[in-house]
């Protein structure tokens, strides 16, 4: 365990921005945060988290995937991928870290998203305990501690001082190179901030939620539950959930006409939305009911299915107090899984 | 807080149900903290009485759910309007969207709706119920012992600050005191925006379009947005897309939508209360509306039922195109 001050807090910060481009959560002026680049001056956010989730780094709304232009009768390919520089992210909470290893699932086995995996390979994740969880809090029903959250350095914050460990050897020498700031010391102070975490856990309006009901081999039992209809009625049919999602990892590839030429890229797309999936032959969701519905059964059913029974939610709330007509995970895991949580 | 309970309107709902003159109610079921009510169908008095609420945030705007309610609805269907969500309502009816037939609508009082993220900036996360005590909420949070005092006032949301009317425009009964159209500052920071340079405007734009994410919750909860398939989600309209393809584009959508929603937009606020990146919206439409005031009088889309907006008729005093330019170069 090494530890520094918070009064140092900045000269950490600069001390890791020379070798890497730093992000972390920064205040907007409505109250919210968000993950901006460190410069000097910039400031630390409290906020228990930012409104848009840190997947972005790996997983960008939008990207280039390559380009095309006409000279006469041939079509020029361009390669438009820009290798990334080495980055870290700071202040990562419990949940959004294990969004990463969701996302690894699905973008890192074959065939392997090179874009994805190169963005992984450069970037270094500092994790950071969380001292004031929010009521939309749920990340314990899936096995996330949030006051042992991981990445490739783990971070506890008190009052006046900053406590870092090392869990991969990318993270190793990070730590090791901010010697000259960082000095070592026990775990006494982490482990009395973990129990005040453990604490306000257990006090949590949604501590006893569970995903009894979901998990692989679900799909025959809950697909054509008539409470689907009822849950998906008000639903907008808009893409804030999955946009705010940490775990959603749907996108589709596009050609956009420039003029002179074509830029294929790639957007995160939304089961919410009407096209989503349309293909040659037509839709296959064509009501909100189906598409609301596909949301629920891929990140409690299909993906636990197909991957160990990891579901590709992390409690981290942000759905909860996004969407317009709050309509929810948890509305969904209660209703339909019949566990009230309480 | 509301001076209208739950209660009274449970109990109004339930006779309607029992009596047969409606099938169904659409009102707002209770969540898990309080405030994260969701808007339902309830099709029993059971059902209403085990999850119908209404509370400081009831904001939602029910005119629009109409059009897809009342589609296949045998008998008709109960709902609930806030003073502001009637001119909604009215401008639906204009445009022909519902069956008025199939609604029977019950006006009820709004003593102005609370923006939940300004309570939170006040006590913090952690949220665990909320009750009222006179003119405060009362606040019990994870991390305070006693509950905290929170003005009402203090943590209205911006359109209600704004409120343009507590007078019911449509209905087929009101509970509680009809209110009047009152005198506001809606177009104070409209008028605060277009005193900026270009340059500044179009920074201030820049700044906050460039958050936008394209979930599209402002197009969705829009009354005015009601076409069955938005350009934009037609992959064979040619600018159909998910998310903005570059930075230029993203402000687009919500210029395009403007204009199209000018004439129309009641500015009841749903778009920028349901952006989840905190997106001024409304003020794009209230520049519109600001500027027909201005050029071809008095208009409030949604006050009757039939009207002509300024955009769709013409008159011989309207403005000399171009004259707007010179009035703004005059006015700098």
């Amino acid at each position: 365990m090494r530890k520094c001050s918070l009064d140092k807090i900045n000269l950490l910060f600069a001390e890791i921005a020379k070798n890497a481009v730093l992000y972390l959560p920064v205040d907007e002026n409505d109250g919210s945060a968000v993950y901006k680049k460190w410069e000097d001056g910039t400031a630390y956010s409290n906020a228990l988290n930012t409104v848009r989730s840190p997947k972005d780094f790996f997983f960008p709304q939008t990207e280039n995937l390559m380009g095309f232009k006409t000279l006469g009768k041939t079509i020029e390919v361009i390669d438009t991928r820009v290798e990334p520089d080495d980055f870290v992210i700071f202040g990562v909470r419990a949940c959004d870290v294990r969004s990463f290893d969701i996302l690894d699932r699905v973008f890192l086995s074959e065939p392997v998203d090179s874009f994805y995996a190169s963005r992984r390979n450069h970037g270094i994740i500092i994790s950071m305990a969380c001292t004031r969880p929010s009521e939309t809090c749920f990340c314990k029903t899936f096995g996330i501690d949030p006051a042992e959250p991981q990445g490739d350095i783990s971070a506890w914050k008190t009052e006046t001082e900053v406590f870092f460990k090392s869990n991969t050897a990318k993270g190793e020498n990070l730590l090791t190179a901010l010697d000259g700031i960082l000095e070592d010391c026990d775990n006494n102070e982490v482990d009395a901030q973990k129990a005040k975490i453990n604490a306000v856990m257990n006090r949590l309006p949604l501590k006893n939620l569970t995903t009894d009901g979901f998990g692989g081999g679900k799909t025959a039992e809950i697909f054509d539950s008539p409470k689907w209809e009822e849950l998906s009625e008000s639903c907008l049919g808009c893409g804030t959930c999955t946009f705010v999602c940490p775990t959603c990892q749907c996108y589709d590839i596009k050609d956009f006409n420039t003029g002179t030429g074509v830029i294929r890229f790639r957007c995160w797309d939304s089961c919410m939305y009407s096209d989503f999936t349309k293909m040659a032959h037509g839709n296959n969701r064509n009501t909100q009911k189906e598409r609301f519905r596909q949301r629920f059964m891929h990140k409690l059913v299909y993906y636990p299915e197909n991957n160990e029974e990891i579901f590709s939610c992390v409690g981290c709330g942000r759905c909860l107090s996004k969407c317009p007509i709050s309509m929810n995970i948890v509305k969904v895991m209660k209703e339909i899984g019949g566990n009230k949580g309480e | 807080m509301q001076k209208i309970t739950g209660d009274i309107l449970i109990e109004k709902a339930s006779a309607l149900l029992s009596s047969g003159t409606v099938s169904c109610v659409l009102g707002w079921k209770k969540g898990e903290f309080g405030y994260d009510v969701t808007p339902a169908v309830f099709s029993s008095v059971e059902e209403l009485e085990r999850d119908f609420v209404y509370n400081d945030f009831c904001g939602a705007n029910f005119s629009k759910y109409l059009v897809s309610k009342t589609r296949k609805l045998e008998g008709k269907i109960l709902v609930f309007l806030k003073p502001c969500d009637t001119y909604s309502f009215n401008q639906l009816l204009s445009e022909h969207r519902f069956d008025r037939e199939k609604v029977y609508a019950i006006g009820i009082p709004c003593e102005g709706m609370v923006d939940i993220s300004k309570v939170k900036a006040t006590v913090g996360e952690g949220i665990s119920s909320i009750d009222t005590d006179g003119d405060n909420l009362l606040v019990s949070t994870l991390y305070d012992e006693e509950p905290v005092a929170v003005d009402f006032k203090s943590v209205l949301a911006e359109r209600c600050i704004n409120c343009k009317s507590k007078k019911h425009v449509a209905y087929d009964e009101l509970l509680g005191e009809e209110g009047d159209v009152i005198e506001n500052s809606r177009f104070d920071e409209v008028a605060r925006i277009e005193a900026l340079t270009p340059d500044e405007r179009f920074a201030f734009w820049q700044n906050e379009l460039s958050r936008c994410i394209r979930c599209n919750a402002c197009r969705d909860a829009c009354p005015a947005c009601t076409c069955e398939k938005c350009v934009f989600d037609n992959p064979a309209s040619g600018v159909e897309n998910k998310s903005p393809a570059n930075s230029f584009e993203e402000k687009l959508f919500h210029i395009i939508r403007a204009y199209h929603v000018a004439g129309r937009c009641t500015d009841c606020g749903e778009c920028s209360r349901v952006c989840p990146q905190n997106i001024p919206l409304h003020l794009l439409n209230r520049k519109f509306i600001k500027d027909m005031n201005e050029f071809y009088g008095e208009y409030q889309a949604g006050e009757e039922v039939g009207m002509r907006a300024p955009l769709v008729s013409y008159t011989t005093e309207d403005l000399e195109p171009g004259e707007a330019l010179t009035r703004r170069d005059t006015d700098a």
